[in-house]
């Protein structure tokens, strides 16, 4: 399957298989007005499958998003037709409003207002917890 | 430290501090009456407490100070919709620290961003009682003179136990210290406790069912409620409730300079029988409450 390059964007690659659309979606991509390209289950020598998105646009893209979804996400930024920059995520010590608290006993759950914000406790384990209530989010 | 939210917010050198303060102060009271002379606590419950809110009100009234607050949701402005935020922003205009419990686990955190005076969590639902924690430590202390080398056993509802939880955190920071954990299985401690505390820090422990069999290796016995509603079914309640419960035929296979303690409120889980033992140091415990209060707050506010 061919999908044509882009000359001024992003190619977010190494998402694992199944999880692109989780970030289409937590990065709006929906909204924009240029091209986007969701591609799925492309082969890949190092993951077997993965899959890729692209942007064609260079967007300011909210990198602690895609580290808390999938750390082992790249982000390459394309500008007339080079590759100028590959970034390479890291799991963010907070994030704040990507995830919200599901436990009913937690503050957040009755004062609506109050920002949703989760800390690393286990790097290891990728576990965060809600930094009022100590509950660990669900994994993505 | 600005607040205290959750005993892990103190290192061990501030909670042995803390511990000497309020040991300072039981044997020299009148060195304190009037040391928070002119300061103002306000103690904001949002749901109901008997020991908690009087012991930290006699404790800022010994210190000199005065208390100012409210004993339930609906005596405040909560009642009207008002936010944690806006009721403690608007408390502290008029107080100098707030001692606060509250149903929703984290409310004091979200007080402690905006209230501008120091924040004592009093209890935030099933999530931290730290003030609960730092009476049981001074209680150890003075009842065995040290907080390290024995073996803590910890009785009954080991699962939900917030006090449970925090004591083992607090415990397993000084050296020596081992844990019988003494439950039926439906109220084990949790897997996350054992790995991230016990197992984490190489604490030794076990976990027994019958209270009598463990009985004779302790220095501490915690007792905690076994709650009906915790069941599945009222016949394994009844089947397992005896074996919780501490009478003095059980205590009798206790050491001699062993200590009985209990976060209380107790329904039935110790016998009053059990009262006048020497051993029992419960409402010995409740006394320490106001002490170790009164050496916190004196820290909060920086006073020496």
């Amino acid at each position: 399957m061919n999908i044509d390059g882009i000359t001024n964007g992003l190619v977010i690659d190494h998402i694992e298989a199944g999880k692109g659309m989780d970030l289409y979606n937590a990065l709006h991509l929906g909204d924009l007005e240029s091209s986007v390209a969701l591609i799925k289950n492309v082969t890949s020598h190092k993951m077997g499958k993965k899959d890729i998105i692209k942007v064609d646009e260079v967007l300011d893209v909210d990198l602690d998003i895609l580290g808390f979804i999938d750390p082992n996400i790249t982000v390459n930024i394309i500008k007339d037709n080079v590759r100028v920059e590959k970034k390479h995520i890291e799991l963010p010590k907070m994030v704040k409003n990507i995830i919200k608290c599901k436990n009913p006993r937690c503050i957040t759950s009755t004062e609506q207002e109050l920002p949703h914000i989760f800390k690393l406790t286990n790097a290891e384990k990728r576990v965060y917890r809600c930094v009022y209530c100590e509950t660990e989010a669900e994994k993505k | 430290m600005d607040n205290l939210l959750s005993i892990t917010d103190l290192s061990v050198n501030e909670i042995d501090e803390l511990i000497d303060k309020a040991s300072d102060i039981i044997k020299n009271p009148d060195d304190y009456r009037e040391k928070c002379r002119y300061k103002k606590l306000a103690t904001l419950f949002f749901e109901p407490s008997t020991r908690t809110r009087l012991s930290f009100e006699t404790a800022m009234l010994d210190l000199g100070g005065s208390v100012v607050g409210f004993s339930e949701a609906q005596a405040s402005s909560a009642a009207k919709g008002e936010s944690v935020a806006d009721t403690v922003r608007t408390v502290g205009c008029y107080v100098d620290i707030i001692a606060m419990r509250h149903p929703k686990e984290g409310a004091p955190l979200v007080a402690s961003m905006h209230a501008g005076v120091p924040i004592i969590n009093a209890g935030d639902g099933g999530h931290n009682h730290p003030t609960q924690t730092l009476t049981d430590l001074l209680t150890i202390k003075t009842e065995k003179g040290r907080l390290t080398n024995m073996t803590i056993g910890l009785c009954g509802d080991l699962k939900f136990g917030r006090t449970v939880h925090s004591l083992i955190e607090a415990m397993s920071r000084y050296e020596g210290i081992n844990f019988v954990l003494i439950s039926p299985d439906e109220l084990k401690l949790p897997n996350y406790v054992k790995q991230e505390t016990l197992d984490k820090k190489g604490i030794k422990y076990e976990e027994i069912k019958d209270l009598a069999e463990a009985m004779p290796k302790l220095d501490i016995l915690y007792m905690t409620r076994v709650q009906r509603e915790r069941f599945f079914n009222e016949e394994d309640y009844i089947r397992l409730k005896d074996s919780y419960i501490l009478t003095p035929d059980k205590l009798a296979f206790g050491k001699a300079d062993l200590t009985v303690m209990h976060p209380l409120p107790r329904v039935n889980e110790i016998s009053v029988a059990v009262d006048d033992d020497p051993r029992a140091a419960y409402f010995r415990q409740v006394k320490n409450g106001k002490f170790i209060r009164m050496a916190l707050i004196m820290k909060l506010l920086g006073i020496s």
